[in-house]
């Protein structure tokens, strides 16, 4: 088993703490994991990425090669199309249909749907709405991260165990709020596929 | 034997307090900044009163780790890549001094530049000062270097120099620890000022010790386990790698290496291995992250001899990180991607956040800079507020080195611009900038400084900064007059006042400071989660 995923999205949208549960996740199901971010000048609004490679085998490099990723999980879509060149030609790309627009020339929305419809794997789906009907936008990352799921090649229970790892010391609410968002993110995705 | 899903910088962190460190020194600076941050968060550093508070800046981070080692306890000292150009006076010394406990440098390097002004490599510095360096190719490699790094150094009576860069610092990865072990007891030198006093004539027989150390460290580099000789059949080339560079290499070759690879991971470079994989192959192709330091090594200035390949040939980029595909190029292999990026897709640079300080400042300044019709000159320096160089502020003219805003402004003033303006953070004040406001103080400098002061160090992520609460007192103690010393609140409701201050020190002849003052939102907010829990 080997799963190479790049994970984009703007700095601030909570990219980093999917990688982190994913990657407690792999832990505990003893598959060796690699994760490569980038912290510093690309938070302040900019785009952020990070690699995050499984395998059930040891990880030679941090950075996925170009043409090897098994899926990008973005949190934005023009961030989504940013990562295409890293792809494998049946990989899947899992993004948000919402935009961040925070650039002065952000392209009309209708062309990056237009790029996203090119592809032959997809699932978009507007993470925020879904979040807010779970119990808190602020979660709408890990609703992605519950669209994503099924691609992952991880039991569900062990993303679940992953995350109260991670938001277990922001308290029970929180960590409910966030399985929440799980669940409802992964219901949808199997629906949709 | 316990597993942990440690970023490299973790991994480093956890070794240093398992190793029984009794303190870390350091100045924030990406990617080498979670270091003090993991020591400062960590239940056992707490316990045992382990040194972990954030210093100035590198060289006085440097020298009291120095210290520390001194009195025989072991230190860590981290800084990203440019520190150690502050440091480089303390380091240069501390390698003819030698050291008594153990004594780790980190350099975290930034090839690519991802957060930083160059993309210096820092090995050159270790060759500088000539002592035995380590550089890291994963996390648990990582952790094993500074868990007996320590002891190494130590051993050698020197500090090591540990590099790492962007990639390693910042991945994460699982790493299995090893015990805890006890902090050194105090334990000053005997002879300690034959070494530790370096006056002419004892520095020069330290400098003929660290000479006659060469060989010693050079024997250690050849029986380290961290470098590694992979034989194979084809030895029409012969592959040297050094630091993660190995793992993009293994990552083009899943079934095992076609050529003879040397893995290099502890320097001065290993000569018995070196000879081995020059005398069996026709050529070498080196593959480094950063400079062509080795491979120029190798090469010799006339470049006759061996057939070195590399970054100084154009086999691979002269300047920027590795990538798994720019070394799978390198050795012939197709890299093949399906999808290209659409055109649609635009840059999305980073910003100051909406709500910020620095964007009040920006606004007022930029007015009043506009006054004096492209006469005034804004020298710029280090911080979050660096992004008012970017659209829509446009508002600097420069931004070189952490202090740089108020000597440069202070030369450009000597040369005759007026208005002659510093923007600098109320970190990179204390960080270099104090000295500089002497100098324009002794000379009653016609200049403005700006410390915008948002109350921490935002740009690493918002740590203490050292001068909070006594920026007026250290100017005036410094001898700015006090009449001239402005605090203002950077709204927009007070844009009116702020024009007209800044407009009056401008016009005031002499060194005028002006703070204006408003925490981080960033730091703020998280002051506020943390207090709510
Ligand atoms: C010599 C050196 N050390 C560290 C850094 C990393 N660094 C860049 S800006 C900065 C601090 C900025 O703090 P401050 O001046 O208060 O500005 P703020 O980001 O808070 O606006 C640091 C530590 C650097 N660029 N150079
Ligand atoms: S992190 Fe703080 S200082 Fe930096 S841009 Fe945001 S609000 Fe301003």
């Amino acid at each position: 088993m080997k799963t190479d995923i790049i994970l984009s999205g703007v700095g601030g949208q909570g990219i980093l703490s999917i990688a982190a549960v994913i990657g407690e996740a792999a832990l505990k199901e003893g598959l060796y994991m690699k994760q490569a971010e980038v912290h510093g000048m690309s938070q302040r609004g900019g785009d952020v990425q990070s690699n995050l490679r499984l395998s059930d085998e040891p990880i030679a490099s941090d950075l996925i090669p170009k043409g090897h990723a098994d899926m990008i999980i973005s949190l934005e879509p023009m961030e989504s199309l940013r990562y295409l060149p890293y792809l494998k030609k049946e990989g899947w790309l899992v993004t948000n249909s919402r935009p961040f627009v925070n650039i002065p020339n952000y392209p009309e929305i209708e062309k990056v749907n237009a790029e996203l419809d090119r592809l032959p794997h997809k699932v978009v789906l507007d993470v925020e709405e879904i979040a807010k009907e779970a119990g808190s936008i602020r979660a709408a990352n890990i609703v992605m991260l519950g669209a994503a799921t099924p691609f992952l090649g991880i039991d569900y229970d062990k993303i679940e165990a992953g995350i109260r790892h991670i938001f277990g010391r922001k308290g029970e609410d929180i960590v409910n709020m966030n399985l929440k968002a799980l669940k409802a993110g992964y219901d949808l995705a199997q629906s949709l596929r | 034997m316990e597993k942990h899903l440690f970023l490299g910088d973790e991994a480093i962190a956890q070794a240093a307090i398992d190793a029984g460190i009794s303190g870390v020194y350091a100045y924030p600076g990406t990617p080498s900044t979670e270091i003090t941050e993991y020591i400062q968060g960590s239940p056992v550093a707490k316990e045992r009163g382990i040194h972990c508070r954030w210093s100035a800046n590198e060289k006085t981070a440097m020298e009291a780790a120095l210290g520390m080692c001194y009195a025989g306890k072991r230190a860590l000292c981290c800084m990203k890549h440019v520190g150690l150009n502050v440091a480089a006076d303390c380091f240069m010394n501390a390698a003819m001094s030698g050291i008594n406990g153990g004594m780790i440098i980190l350099t975290a390097d930034d090839p690519s530049m991802h957060s930083s002004q160059n993309e210096q490599d820092n090995r050159v510095y270790g060759n500088f000062a000539m002592i035995p360096m380590l550089e890291p190719s994963s996390q648990q490699e990582a952790y094993d270097m500074v868990y007996s790094g320590f002891e190494l150094s130590e051993k050698l009576g020197y500090p090591i120099l540990l590099r790492v860069t962007t990639r390693m610092a910042h991945s994460r990865a699982g790493v299995v620890t090893s015990p805890l072990k006890p902090e050194n007891q105090m334990n000053c030198p005997v002879n300690g000022r034959q070494r530790f006093i370096l006056l002419p004539a004892l520095a020069r027989k330290r400098f003929k010790s660290l000479l006659v150390s060469q060989e010693v460290f050079t024997k250690a580099s050849e029986n380290s386990g961290y470098n590694k000789y992979f034989d194979a059949p084809n030895k029409d080339l012969g592959i040297i790698t050094t630091g993660i560079a190995f793992n993009y290499l293994s990552e083009n070759y899943p079934d095992g290496f076609e050529h003879p690879v040397l893995k290099i991971s502890q320097y001065p470079l290993p000569r018995k291995q070196v000879e081995r994989i020059v005398n069996e192959c026709k050529e070498i192709l080196v593959l480094e992250e950063g400079y062509p330091v080795v491979e120029e090594q190798l090469k010799g200035f006339l470049g006759k001899g061996v057939t070195v390949h590399g970054r100084l040939d154009g086999t691979l980029q002269r300047d920027g990180e590795l990538t798994p595909d720019a070394v799978g190029k390198a050795l012939g292999k197709e890299i093949q991607s399906y999808y290209a990026i659409p055109e649609v897709v635009e840059q999305r640079p980073p910003a100051l956040c909406q709500g910020c300080g620095h964007r009040d400042m920006y606004e007022a300044l930029n007015e009043v800079i506009a006054e004096y019709n492209g006469a005034a000159k804004v020298f710029g320096d280090i911080g979050c507020y660096t992004l008012g160089a970017l659209p829509p502020f446009r508002a600097i003219d420069s931004c070189i080195d952490m202090g740089a805003s108020i000597t440069m402004a202070k030369g450009a003033s000597d040369a005759g611009v007026f208005p002659a303006v510093s923007v600098i953070g109320d970190s990179t004040f204390t960080h270099s900038g104090m000295t500089g406001l002497l100098d324009c103080v002794n000379e009653n400098t016609n200049i403005t400084i700006v410390i915008s002061d948002n109350e921490t160090t935002a740009m690493t992520g918002g740590q203490d900064s050292a001068g909070t609460g006594r920026l007026e007192s250290i100017c005036a103690g410094i001898g700015v007059d006090p009449a001239h010393i402005r605090v203002m609140v950077p709204l927009k409701k007070n844009y009116e006042e702020m024009k007209s201050i800044i407009r009056e020190e401008i016009e005031y002849k002499g060194v005028s400071v002006l703070i204006p003052r408003r925490e981080c939102i960033q730091t703020l907010t998280r002051k506020k989660k943390a207090s709510k829990k």
